[in-house]
């Protein structure tokens, strides 16, 4: 079988507009969550978020490219182009390299604002291009026609899981010989009115902050942004003399088959289980565990259980931490943007911690790298994505 | 004034039965001022609808939030702590 190595990785989140930023803010354990400086917050009980803030999108690109790039079409070309710069992806047969790509919004912001215009306002028309703009896969397809990617462009979306199972994608479509580097990650930008009125309805959300594992959270905090790495055949990326960040080892998902909402123990460890398999590794290699950690009292306790369920006495020596505490819950990029963190493991040896933490929580009884990052060799790491609609899914990776 | 001694205005009372009945998929003449949410049946996403139901049906908003329903201000544990407290938010709302 093939195996499957990351060339190249470009972000723009709540933490920084680059990775080196990104490692920067995790290890200094930034916390981006604040106040939501949105149209109609006040309309909102929901009014803290993490943003990508000082962005200007006229920065970025022209006034043409505004009119078809809503904001995750922005957050993922601003990725893209960062990550295709490291890989170095000159000679690459355009008909071998591709794109798949995970949001759960799509081009929210885009259809926030039109149905405004068009209910609220009352105005009658529309500009011509908010269909090819509010899609969602227009990321995937602006990644592909700005960097010439002929092969297989898809976008996939299962909420809180869509960059997992994008990159799980990715990984299966490289393994199986049909493209030889692909384009993944996710892309989210679900900060609007709209888009924040529909998750305050579910009484979830965080009053003051993101507070994984910590006995006194109160729930998420949502934040947006991007990131795209390139996953490339790992004799591919020898044979052009690529630098190898880390292995994609394996992958799996799973479904819960049970509620819609409610996360399942089950489901969650055999995502894990499966991955460790899929990728050759018994659970005493896994030194890191990006979580998904939500920081809603469902899913933090059963995956606490699902990792104690998986890894037995080893759960212990483990660290696992839940980067949401700082970048927020990125819904369709969160996937994306914690393997930042898993990188930053293999690569720097460090352990992004678990920020807001107050207070233990015995249904959390893991070593959370509570505040403050540490030093810690890892050389296998999973990163954990469950979403609603009981859908799971794991990444493994291992140091290259 | 304690719970014993708190008079209900029935209509707000009846209401709120009435909804809880809804959700719970009861008659409403099977739902008592002593009953909890667990002896409706009713799971988390039930209560979230339920305090929606609520807030339509009375024009108030609840602080209720389902990761820490203890400390939302919102007292759940039984149908009568329910209308006391939306009774009060009513007044302070209304």
């Amino acid at each position: 079988m093939r195996r499957v190595v990351i060339t190249g990785a470009g972000t723009i989140n709540p933490l920084g507009a680059s990775v080196a930023a990104t490692f920067d803010a995790m290890r200094a354990g930034t916390c981006a969550i604040g106040p939501l400086d949105i149209r109609d917050v006040d309309r909102l009980q929901v009014r803290i978020g993490a943003q990508v803030r000082d962005y200007d999108e006229a920065d970025h690109f022209t006034r043409q490219q505004l009119t078809l790039y809503d904001r995750f079409t922005q957050f993922a070309l601003i990725a893209g182009a960062q990550a295709v710069t490291q890989a170095g992806l000159v000679g690459v047969d355009p008909d071998r390299a591709g794109v798949v790509l995970g949001t759960s919004g799509g081009g929210l912001n885009t259809l926030d604002d039109n149905y405004r215009a068009v209910y609220e306002d009352r105005r009658d028309r529309v500009h011509p291009f908010i269909v090819p703009r509010l899609m969602a896969n227009a990321a995937a397809s602006h990644l592909s026609m700005t960097h010439g990617l002929r092969g297989p462009v898809t976008t996939v979306s299962t909420a809180c899981a869509s960059s997992n199972h994008a990159m799980g994608q990715a990984l299966a479509t490289i393994r199986g010989g049909q493209a030889d580097v692909m384009l993944t990650g996710g892309a989210e930008a679900m900060l609007c009115f709209g888009g924040i009125k529909a998750w305050e309805g579910l009484r979830v959300m965080a009053r003051d902050t993101c507070r994984p594992f910590s006995a006194d959270r109160t729930g998420m905090v949502q934040g947006e942004g991007a990131a795209v790495f390139v996953f490339e055949d790992r004799d591919h990326a020898l044979a052009r003399g690529a630098t190898i960040m880390a292995e994609v080892a394996g992958f799996a998902a799973t479904s819960d088959a049970g509620d819609i909402v409610s996360p399942s123990q089950d489901g969650a460890a055999r995502a894990m289980r499966g991955a460790m398999a899929d990728a050759g590794l018994t659970p005493a290699q896994v030194g890191y565990i990006n979580a998904h950690g939500t920081g809603t009292a469902a899913n933090d306790r059963t995956e606490c259980a699902a990792v104690h369920e998986v890894f037995g006495e080893h759960a212990r020596d483990l660290l696992i931490s839940s980067t949401k505490s700082m970048h927020g819950h990125l819904i369709g990029a969160a996937g994306a943007v914690e393997l930042l963190a898993c990188l930053m493991a293999l690569t720097e040896g460090v352990i992004a911690p678990t920020v807001n933490h107050r207070a233990a929580d015995p249904d959390c009884d893991l070593d959370i790298v509570a505040n403050t990052a540490r030093r810690a060799e890892v050389s296998a790491v999973l990163s954990n994505a469950f979403a609603f609609g009981g859908l799971n899914a794991v990444v493994a990776l291992t140091r290259a | 004034m304690s719970e014993q001694q708190m008079q209900y205005d029935q209509t707000v009372a009846d209401k709120i039965i009435q909804i809880l009945a809804d959700q719970a998929l009861l008659d409403s003449a099977d739902v008592t001022m002593d009953d909890t949410l667990d002896s409706l049946g009713l799971d988390s996403m039930g209560v979230v609808e339920t305090i929606f139901a609520i807030e339509e049906a009375f024009d108030i908003t609840v602080p209720f939030n389902a990761n820490a329903p203890q400390d939302s201000g919102f007292d759940v544990s039984s149908v009568r702590s329910i209308v006391a407290a939306v009774q009060d938010l009513i007044q302070r709302q209304g």
